[in-house]
């Protein structure tokens, strides 16, 4: 929090002590008036002069009139200061994340990283506007409530004085035993929205066995828990004001005792007492908008605290001008996952950069030119330190070649296409894209060689044709070509507004093969170096997905090809098969010459064309 | 129209009032709380009137005795209002806790008994935000704004009885500092309204972009559009944080304006105040009472705006509430419906059509039969269709016309419940809750044992996976099931299947998140799990389905070929065109 407010907040320093400044005379004027009241009282009216009580009648007037002019410029100054700086830490947080690392998202998980951009960026907002405006003015008004009572009478402003240690008790105390209450009933509302989702995703299967009343009794059970911690969270925070009124009030009944004795000996007046009891007012309303301000302060104070964590998130990325890994970026990568395996990983990586430069330099030299993708020696865990996804991973594809992919679920298909386009950093070996490391390139030029259909990819809320487009700069002409190529052309010409035609969110006005075809039309557009298409043809029939099949081969004869396919008809032609188990590399070759000499292969190729059955 | 609205709203505040009266005891008992503690507090400023009137004599003759008579008797009343309004806050909480867990109760019940077609229409997001926050604001509101309108009425009324009997030529300052008030709040709320509005609208909006957008970040990165990307993020950003400012421009100035109107009152009681003191008609003490009184008069008159426009959003928020509670259940069973028990499996279905909406037919005048133990197929490309004819053999719809029949007897005179039990269903989209995987299998059959769950997982061949599990059947399956992968979360719903004893299976693409060896690996299981019942299969590899005893082959929407593999290759159509693609 103490970075965001020294970053982002600095540059406000003066339009915000300007703003201050007029709100503190604002506020100074606010509490002149009942001042001049006591005065009229005590001083003006034994001098039985109505010119006089009018005069100082006039000059309150005044002091309303400039104390409502200064606060509200004051607080429209804060309202810009705080829309000002939200816009800047979210644009930061915002380029932030689209910059983080595949890993560095998986850490942070992408609904917390949401949840950081909606919701915390919105209550710093919150938070600074009224920090701003009542920051101010309740602790000047506090402060110079007491003030003030101390000029008008010391001994009397002793005994509000002494309620206020215990005031500030209570809040305090309040607020500490609230808090692990209130972190309690957000994990029972957690639990509580996750049931009801859940029960929303599964009402077939629920209603299917007959588990609806079994279902409702189990939601009876956290709706009590959660309503049951509410309350006893809401009892909790009810104390603050009942027990803020009555210790106030209760001052006030001692200074008035306490003025009675003073008046009584003549050491004060009367006039006194009765201002005494405004400021009162006053101050009471200071003490519960500080209270307030508590709660919104150690809400803001958690979401700026979230917020800092994404910021302060290094390159875990860099790009290095050799192929040589330097172990400084290791560090990095590793600090992430915890200190203490952080260490431990550093030494390794020491060890291994050695042999590693030495074959990476080898490599380098025998790479022939017109290799696009190769991977060497190519080992890769996700979680650092467990299971490696890719162990000792070698092949190297031609320009205008193709490579089929095929594997069991988690057997690390998709894990080669991260790697082929740095979306992960590989642990041990190198990949290298027209012979190049790809840690080697600037992050935009190696992307700008790829078009990619991931599983599962994404359709944004948008039309067809900015889904092909994605903001790049393409033709007409281009559009075009690649939903004609990616047999999307036969459905988007028969939509009433053709590729104009606005989608849903994810696409939910299209069926599973559209969506598929429009992503593989918006993977070609560009006409990229390398497609790839990763288990993107799924939900096509097996007639579809032949006729795509032909037609990139047809018009993309240089564009090297990538295909991640469950079904062995998708690949049999491919140049190159890779099978996969495990992450390891169990045969390599070509249909044919996989049939003959992997038995894995030729066991799935089997049982798909039905000659087992 | 706009009457139209009101008269709506004025329904849902009288449903909003039930929910409230079922417990009109402890709403009684608020009421006087609410009474009481404002009440007493009012009588405080004319205590402290009365008090310092006993000072005022000045030095040497002050009355002492009545200082601490009056003085004893502001404390007393100080205490017990303080009491009653922590009473009162208790009061409110325990009521609209219990408010808010009947109403979630009913949403949740209605949850359940709405037909499955609803939950495609309709957003997660959407129904759980009203059964969360929706419901939350009806219950902040109920247990706030209402005390506060209370609060409010008395504390103006009470004031402005005690004003009129100190003096009532003073009261004569607010006939111009009311109407005063009063328009200057509706000038700003009239002003400020749509931009709040306009404010959340603009929020909302850019919150669905960055969702979007950090939803397809790897793509966006692949593509290296993140500059792109940033480049909207900005114009969205500025335009909420405008809007922001905007609406705050004018929103910022209530504090000062009310602020303003409670100083403008203060002077001209003080200015004729002291006149009339000066005139003889008012003492000091008065005036301290009369000061006091009017701060407690002019707050709440602004406040009331702002509790008016909460309870709009409130009723707004009760109003998508009962929306959902309204809508249409499930159809209720036939009269005189009979339980089907022990089914063999004989499914016939006669001439049914059906569409969801009356003007889109999907399935036309569809006939078949299945006898007991034989296997239909259901294949064709991607599309509403396959998944249509389970909804009618489940009975999540009812055909517009034809029949369904089970063992000869109309499915419309059976009763959901036990028509639904004779079915064991694996759907492609696989269900498992946050729950232990024991708790997962056995979740179909109650009371099942160990060894019946181990059996089931054994013959589902996700035995020894589980076992290699730290706790085994204990563990707990986490909601993004990051434990566990996709085929074999597929096999777990298998081995629940296993476990139900049905006479008829329903398989929607069960094992298309199998891999092909894991799927070859369980075919045994699922022959097994098979074996003597009446199953319809939804497939994508025909190679699975050769052997059915009835094919059908569905395409946009309509069955246009059925029968057995070898009559539909014989036949050049549609069928043989899907198969051959295969082998290209």
């Amino acid at each position: 929090m103490k970075q965001i407010i020294l970053r982002y907040i600095s540059p406000y320093y003066k339009r915000m002590g300007m703003g201050f400044l007029i709100k503190f005379f604002g506020t100074i004027m606010d509490l002149c008036i009942p001042y001049i009241l006591a005065y009229i009282i005590d001083t003006v009216i034994p001098m039985r002069n109505r010119n006089m009580v009018l005069f100082w009648g006039l000059l309150m007037l005044i002091c309303s009139g400039v104390a409502v002019s200064f606060n509200i410029i004051a607080n429209r100054m804060a309202s810009k200061v705080s829309s000002d700086a939200t816009e800047v830490i979210r644009h930061d947080l915002f380029s932030k994340i689209m910059y983080l690392s595949n890993a560095q998202t998986d850490y942070f998980t992408k609904p917390s990283l949401i949840s950081r951009m909606t919701s915390d960026t919105y209550n710093l907002h919150q938070m600074f506007g009224r920090i701003q405006r009542l920051g101010v003015r309740a602790p000047i008004l506090l402060i110079g409530g007491i003030c003030v009572t101390f000029t008008l009478d010391a001994a009397m402003a002793c005994v509000l004085l002494a309620t206020l240690p215990l005031l500030g008790f209570i809040t305090v105390y309040v607020s500490r035993r609230s808090i692990p209450m209130y972190a309690g009933l957000q994990e029972a509302n957690d639990r509580f929205v996750r049931m009801v989702r859940e029960d929303i995703a599964g009402i077939r299967v629920i209603k299917a066995l007959s588990k609806t009343e079994y279902e409702t009794e189990k939601f009876r059970d956290i709706n009590k828990e959660v309503v049951e911690r509410e309350r006893k969270n809401g009892m909790v925070m009810a104390v603050i004001n009942p027990s803020m009124n009555i210790l106030l009030n209760l001052g006030l009944v001692g200074v008035i005792l306490v003025g009675a004795y003073r008046v009584n000996a003549g050491t004060s007046e009367v006039g006194k007492i009765l201002a005494f009891t405004t400021y009162f007012t006053i101050i009471l309303n200071a003490m519960l908008s500080i209270s307030k301000m508590f709660t919104v302060l150690s809400k803001a104070i958690a979401s700026g605290d979230r917020i800092w964590q994404v910021l302060e998130c290094g390159d875990d990325m860099q790009v290095i001008e050799t192929s040589v890994m330097r172990t400084s970026e290791m560090e990095i990568a590793s600090s992430k996952e915890g200190s203490d395996t952080g260490e431990k990983r550093t030494e390794q990586a020491e060890e291994q950069s050695e042999e590693r430069k030495e074959e990476q330099n080898k490599a380098q030299k025998e790479a022939p030119i017109e290799e696009t993708i190769c991977f060497d020696h190519v080992t890769f865990s996700y979680l650092k330190g467990g299971e490696a996804n890719i162990r000792d991973l070698s092949f190297c594809i031609n320009k205008g070649e193709t490579l089929g992919i095929i594997g069991e679920i988690g057997s690390g298909k998709s894990t080669i296409v991260n790697l082929m386009m740095r979306m992960y950093d590989v642990d041990q070996g190198c990949v290298r894209i027209s012979g190049k490391d790809v840690r080697s390139y600037q992050p935009k030029a190696l992307k700008a060689k790829f078009g990619v259909v991931f599983q599962n990819d994404t359709i944004f809320e948008d039309t067809i044709a900015g889904n092909v487009t994605l903001g790049r700069e393409l033709s007409e002409e281009e559009i075009q070509e690649a939903l004609l190529y990616a047999r999307a052309s036969e459905f988007v010409e028969n939509r009433a507004d053709k590729a104009s035609e606005a989608l849903n969110i994810k696409g939910a006005n299209l069926s599973g093969g559209q969506k598929q075809r429009v992503l593989i039309a918006r993977a070609m557009a560009a006409k990229p170096e390398i497609l790839i298409l990763d288990d993107s043809s799924s939900a096509l029939d097996y007639r579809t997905d032949a006729q795509l099949r032909r037609g990139i081969k047809e018009h993309f004869p240089d564009t090297t090809l990538v295909m991640i396919a469950q079904r062995v008809s998708s690949i049999r032609n491919a140049d190159h098969i890779l099978v996969l188990e495990d992450g390891v590399p169990i045969g390599y070759g070509t249909h044919e010459e996989l049939m003959d000499n992997c038995e894995v292969y030729s066991e799935i190729s089997k049982m798909q064309t039905g000659e087992s059955m | 129209m706009e009457q139209g609205k009101k008269r709506y709203s004025k329904r849902t505040v009288l449903r909003l009032g039930r929910y409230m009266l079922q417990y009109k005891w402890l709403l009684a008992f608020a009421v006087v709380c609410t009474l009481g503690s404002n009440l007493f507090s009012l009588i405080g400023p004319k205590l402290t009137g009365l008090c310092i009137g006993a000072v005022e004599p000045g030095p040497g003759a002050v009355n002492f005795s009545e200082v601490f008579y009056y003085a004893a008797w502001m404390a007393g009343f100080y205490v017990a209002s303080a009491v009653m309004s922590y009473g009162l806050q208790v009061l409110m909480l325990t009521i609209s806790r219990k408010v808010v867990y009947r109403m979630r109760q009913d949403v949740f019940e209605k949850l359940m008994s709405l037909p499955v077609g609803y939950f495609d229409v309709h957003q997660t997001g959407d129904i759980i935000s009203r059964i969360s926050y929706d419901i939350d604001t009806v219950n902040a509101s109920l247990s706030n704004d209402l005390v506060q309108l209370l609060t409010t009425i008395i504390t103006v009324v009470g004031a402005l009885v005690m004003m009129i009997t100190i003096s009532p030529k003073l009261v004569l300052v607010f006939a111009f500092t009311v109407p005063l008030s009063i328009l200057i709040t509706k000038y700003i709320t009239g002003r400020t309204r749509p931009l709040f509005r306009e404010r959340s609208a603009k929020l909302g909006e850019m919150n669905g972009f960055v969702e979007e957008m950090i939803t397809g970040q790897k793509t966006l990165k692949a593509y290296g559009r993140e500059e792109y990307t940033l480049r909207r993020f900005n114009g969205k950003n500025k335009e909420a944080v405008d809007a922001y400012y905007r609406a705050e421009y004018y929103g910022s100035i209530v504090g000062p304006c009310v602020n303003f109107i409670n100083n403008l009152s203060l002077s001209l009681i003080s200015v004729f105040g002291a006149l009339l003191y000066l005139a003889g008609s008012m003492r000091i003490g008065d005036i301290s009472s009369f000061v006091l009184y009017s701060r407690k008069f002019s707050g709440p008159i602004n406040e009331a705006a702002n509790i008016f426009s909460e309870l709009q959003s409130a009723l707004a928020a009760a109003e998508r509430v009962f929306r959902l509670i309204d809508e249409a259940p499930e159809p209720a069973d036939a009269e005189g419906a009979q339980e089907l028990v022990e089914a063999i499996g004989d499914v016939k279905v006669e001439h049914v059509s059906f569409g969801y909406t009356p003007d889109k037919t999907i399935i036309h005048d569809l006939s078949f039969e299945a006898k007991p133990g034989k296997l239909i197929a259901i294949v064709g490309p991607t599309g509403a269709g396959k998944t249509t004819l389970i909804n009618l053999l489940m009975r999540f719809y009812d055909p517009n016309s034809g029949r369904i029949l089970v063992d000869e007897k109309e499915t419309a005179y059976l009763t959901r419940k036990s028509l639904r039990k004779a079915y064991a269903m694996v759907l492609q989209d696989t269900w498992l809750f946050y729950g232990s995987i024991y708790e997962n299998l056995a979740y179909g059959k109650e009371g099942a044992s160990r060894e019946e769950v181990e059996a089931a997982a054994k013959a589902a061949r996700i035995h020894s996976f589980i076992k290699r599990l730290p706790q085994g059947y204990d563990t707990i399956l986490t909601d993004e099931g990051t434990n566990i992968s996709k085929g074999q979360k597929q096999l777990l719903t298998i081995a629940r299947a296993m476990l139900l004893d049905a006479r008829m299976l329903i398989l929607d693409e069960a094992t298309s998140n199998v891999d092909t060896r894991t799927e070859r690996q369980i075919q045994k299981a699922m022959l097994k799990l098979m074996e003597g019942k009446t199953c319809f299969v939804i497939a994508h590899r025909l190679s699975t389905i050769e052997n059915a005893d009835l094919i059908m082959v569905v395409n946009d929407g309509e069955v246009v070929e059925q029968g057995t593999h070898k009559e539909l290759m014989e036949r050049q159509g549609v069928y043989r065109r899907l198969y051959n693609a295969q082998f290209e």
